[in-house]
């Protein structure tokens, strides 16, 4: 059954919740309906993205002129429909209910990780606190850790049954590896024998699943609820930008769950996206070093930043600009490029400069979320002016054949070249500087290497495939000494000569949005929490 | 006395369809290709045929409920799940004239512009499924069914489909669901079948007597076939009177008969000799009579007044001497292992239920339990998508408002007062 969606007609239906009169469009239900005027109607199977299942039972309202209490979620409003949450006949029913979804869980809250995100927790100190009536021995026992396959541990014992697994599954993903086995008090989901979890958004599931029944296998054991902070961030995985809550601990990333945008991923983010964060935790760049006769030497950043605009602005002056060249990374966010680029084109006056979005790996993408392009600002490079393609191909063969004795690169990687590749291109190179977040074949070859902020340690934009300019929030200042890239590009951009005012990433979208096209008339405001398209 | 069905069902070949056309049928069919889809369709509300699956819905108003335009097709489906508990009515007709039940299907599907049928039958029922399957073949050879039946252009085909062996199925919209190779689980109305049904399709579903009716109503008229029993129910029922009588069987009777005189008169009276201590009246589900109560017409509206129902036209005699407490705990256990397990009250709630009066009829009540299942069954009914949450509640409050004093001494004397163990 397809989810109903409110159709919008000139014509709304007015009706009274609790005494409170709302209009709201035709086709919307009371659960909705009753949002709009702060009411809460407790439940568990409804969720805004999937079909109405109506099965839980806990969305039980009183609707005059009907004998029965009706479920809200699949109740659809009609014109001076009077509604009451608040009345005894509601509080019993849901207390009921509630009782009811209780009397066979483990009530194991102590080691589940959903405890403190729970609904069953959430819901008992709302409209349960009763005592409970059932006795310990009659609990039906059902198999508890049981790996099922992608990113997800189900514990049948704590599921309600509430279907919005296999729902997901059957609509969102169409790979309905979940169903439901045996009847009556014996029920449980499960996966069919031999056939685990297939698809690249089994994440999802521990984030629809309203109780502890199917919990990540990655965060699993990891970290208290409670003790998390959340901020909006963009998913660095691929070009598609969807958007997310990252969940941190101090300067610990914990992990990613969807951010709602309907524009982009609806509620929903694939299995690799969500395991972006652990690059942000771990084999970080967290000293400014220098390379000197192949071992690591620590180097102030006091010293360092002149230094590299030294290096890069004499091999300029010898050799003249042909010999310096700039390699941008599609993982920067818009302001950086802008920044970046200017240092290059402006103030070392050098035509060497690409990027390109091609990594090592399979190009697998698929119909929804997962794109090829595994980074999050190809289309933002493009649109600020950094040649890619034929024109990163020409910059890599140029290396090689010993043109350039300055390079400053971003990024931890040279596009899909292998460590080996990596280390014998830049070989040819005199002087490589690299701005990176990460161990990786750049810092193992490069002579200078200042660490840069993670996406977590840092804000900004990017520029999905589509086009779509979204904001990365804050989230916790740098680990070590790793600094934010545009502190970076200022310093190095000012001591040639540049002159920048620029205090933060704020103050660098005002001038693209000032002197860039694509971008002009935006402003962080307009881009919002949703995310603005570029002009069309 | 007049009979709609079973006039010839002592003839065991009536089954076959030269028997059966010797007894003139089919003769209706002819009768209403020459009528207008919409004249069946008027006799039938005429006739005031009540659905005799259980709930006993007017069968011409839901045909109404079918949208107007034809620009899907429609289909029929028969539910033969038969699953209530001391029902047995349905096969009886299956067995004995599968081609009044198929003759019913085709002037059905004419009226409704259907052109395909499903019959839904228990999986329980290999024989039955065997006759009906060997009828349909006889009626497609004759040209009854399959394409221009009888030369009137009009198409049909009608398909035996068997059930894995679930209650729930009984109940229309999960039956639809089985029917289309999904897990038995009721669907959320609306939509209601008659706009989404089976696969997709505006669907009629109605009970084998229903249909098994038609043929008599369109050869005879709906007025008189509404004479034939009370207001706003007419025609006769398949009464299936099990349990402690003398004479156990499926009588049929005109709707409104006396439920004293089904038992006492055409069941035979009770077994041995012994008092009548309770009567389920209409199915395991319905709430339970005592014998003081039973002077009262057997039909739909008069077993609402007194709190009960006609139900599936299951009379269960329980004679003196059964304990109660024992007999709800059967019930309990069947419901307990027949709720689909789809919404919380009813998964929980049943099992629940099972245990709370298991452990009293075992000698291990405690003090409130009564109460408890009270409360309990509060919280279950009408809390759920479908109406076996229900099924289960009703006969636990009726046996406890009605026998309160035999669960009373189960808890006091912490045993089972008739000896009964388990």
């Amino acid at each position: 059954m397809p989810v109903r969606e409110p159709v919008l007609t000139e014509k709304m239906p007015t009706l009274t919740i609790n005494g409170m009169t709302v209009d709201v469009p035709q086709g919307t239900s009371i659960l909705n309906a009753a949002k709009d005027v702060g009411v809460e109607i407790p439940h568990y199977c409804y969720h805004p993205k999937l079909s109405i299942a109506g099965n839980c039972r806990m969305c039980l309202v009183e609707v005059e002129k009907f004998p029965k209490l009706q479920t809200a979620c699949s109740t659809v409003v009609s014109d001076g429909m009077v509604v009451r949450t608040d009345t005894e006949k509601v509080r019993k029913a849901v207390t009921g209910v509630l009782e009811l979804m209780l009397i066979h869980h483990p009530i194991d809250c102590p080691i589940c990780d959903q405890a403190g995100e729970c609904g069953l927790q959430n819901y008992y100190m709302k409209f349960g606190l009763h005592k409970s009536r059932y006795d310990l021995e009659d609990k039906v026992h059902k198999k508890k850790v049981q790996d099922i396959g992608g990113q997800i541990v189900l514990d049948a014992e704590r599921c309600i049954l509430c279907s919005r697994c296999v729902r997901f599954l059957d609509e969102v993903t169409g790979t309905r590896e979940l169903n439901f086995f045996n009847r009556g008090d014996h029920s449980e989901i499960s996966i069919f024998p031999g056939r685990p979890l297939d698809n690249d958004y089994t994440g999802n599931l521990a984030d629809i699943c309203p109780v502890g029944a199917l919990t990540s296998k990655d965060f699993r054991f990891k970290c208290r609820v409670w003790f998390l902070k959340a901020f909006d961030s963009i998913c660095t995985g691929c070009s598609k930008g969807c958007n997310v809550d990252a969940h941190h601990k101090g300067d610990i990333l914990y992990r990613l769950k969807p951010r709602w945008n309907d524009a982009v991923n609806q509620a929903w983010m694939c299995d690799f996206g969500r395991l972006t964060y652990k690059a942000m935790n771990e084999a970080r760049l967290l000293t400014p070093f220098v390379r000197e006769g192949g071992a690591r030497k620590v180097a102030p950043w006091g010293s360092l930043l002149p230094d590299v605009a030294f290096r890069l602005k004499s091999a300029a002056d010898k050799g003249g600009t042909d010999r310096v060249a700039v390699i941008a990374s599609p993982q920067s966010s818009n302001e950086e490029l802008y920044l970046l680029r200017r240092l290059a084109t402006e103030l070392l006056g050098t035509k060497n400069l690409a990027f390109t979005y091609r990594v090592a790996g399979d190009g697998f993408a698929d119909d929804f979320l997962i794109r090829a392009d595994k980074n999050p600002n190809a289309r933002g490079a493009q649109l600020l002016g950094i040649p890619d393609g034929a024109a990163f191909d020409a910059l890599v063969s140029r290396i090689a054949d010993g043109g350039i004795d300055a390079l400053l690169v971003f990024g931890n990687g040279i596009g899909a070249l292998s460590e080996e590749e990596t280390a014998a291109l830049l070989a040819k190179v005199p002087f490589v500087a690299q701005v990176g977040t990460n161990e990786g074949p750049v810092s193992k070859a490069a002579t200078a290497v200042l660490p840069s902020a993670s996406v977590a340690e840092r804000a900004g934009t990017f520029t999905n495939h589509a086009g779509r300019v979204q904001r990365f929030r804050f989230g916790f200042p740098a680990r070590g000494k790793a600094k934010n890239p545009i502190e970076i590009l200022v310093s190095l951009g000012n001591r040639l000569g540049a002159g920048w005012t620029f205090a933060g990433e704020a103050s660098v979208f005002k001038a693209i949005a000032e002197t860039e096209t694509p971008f002009t008339g935006m402003s962080y405001d307009s881009i919002g929490m949703f995310g603005q398209e570029i002009a069309k | 006395m007049e009979t709609v069905l079973t006039t010839h069902f002592a003839n065991e070949r009536y089954r076959l369809l030269d028997t059966y056309r010797r007894y003139g049928g089919y003769e209706a069919l002819k009768k209403a290709f020459a009528m207008d889809p919409g004249g069946i369709i008027d006799e039938v509300k005429k006739a005031n045929l009540r659905g005799r699956g259980g709930a006993g819905f007017p069968a011409g108003v839901k045909w109404g409920f079918l949208p107007k335009d034809l620009s899907r097709p429609r289909v029929l489906v028969v539910n033969a799940d038969e699953g209530e508990p001391g029902t047995f009515k349905d096969r009886v007709i299956m067995t004995r004239g599968p081609h009044l039940l198929i003759e019913g299907i085709v002037i059905s599907c004419f009226a409704l512009r259907a052109y395909a049928c499903w019959i839904y039958i228990r999986g329980e029922f290999v024989r039955e499924a065997r006759i009906m399957d060997e009828a349909i073949a006889e009626a497609y050879a004759a040209g009854f069914l399959g394409k221009n039946i009888l030369g009137s252009g009009f198409d049909l085909d009608v398909t035996v489909h068997r059930g894995a062996g679930a209650y729930i199925c009984g109940e229309e919209t999960s039956l639809i669901n089985s029917l289309e190779g999904k897990r038995g689980w009721p669907r959320l109305k609306p939509p209601f079948p008659a706009s989404v049904g089976a696969f997709g399709l505006p669907t009629i579903v109605n009970n084998v007597e229903t249909i098994a009716d038609i043929p008599w109503i369109v050869t005879h008229g709906g007025e008189t076939f509404a004479a034939l029993g009370v207001e706003k129910n007419g025609g006769t029922r398949l009464i299936g009177v099990s349990g402690a009588v003398n004479r156990p069987g499926v009588y049929e009777l005109a709707a409104g008969t006396n439920l004293k005189e089904i038992i006492y008169t055409h069941a035979g009276g009770i077994k041995d000799g012994k008092k009548l201590k309770a009567v389920i009246p209409g199915g395991s589900s319905t709430p339970v009579l005592r014998p003081d109560e039973i002077d009262v017409s057997y039909d739909i509206e008069s077993m609402a007044k007194i709190g009960t129902m006609a139900g599936s036209g299951g009379v269960i005699v329980i004679p003196e001497g059964t304990c109660m407490v024992r007999a709800l705990s059967v019930l309990m256990n069947f419901y307990a292992h027949e709720s689909c397990g789809q919404c919380t009250p009813c998964r929980e709630g049943t099992g629940w239920l099972k245990k709370i009066v298991g452990r009293i009829e075992a000698g291990k009540g405690r003090k409130g339990d009564v109460e408890l299942i009270l409360d309990l069954c509060d919280n279950m009914m009408g809390r759920t998508i479908c109406p076996l949450s229900e099924a289960a509640v009703m006969p636990a409050q009726s046996f406890i408002w009605k026998f309160r004093e035999e669960f009373d001494r189960h808890i006091g004397e912490q045993k089972c007062p008739y000896g009964n163990r388990f």
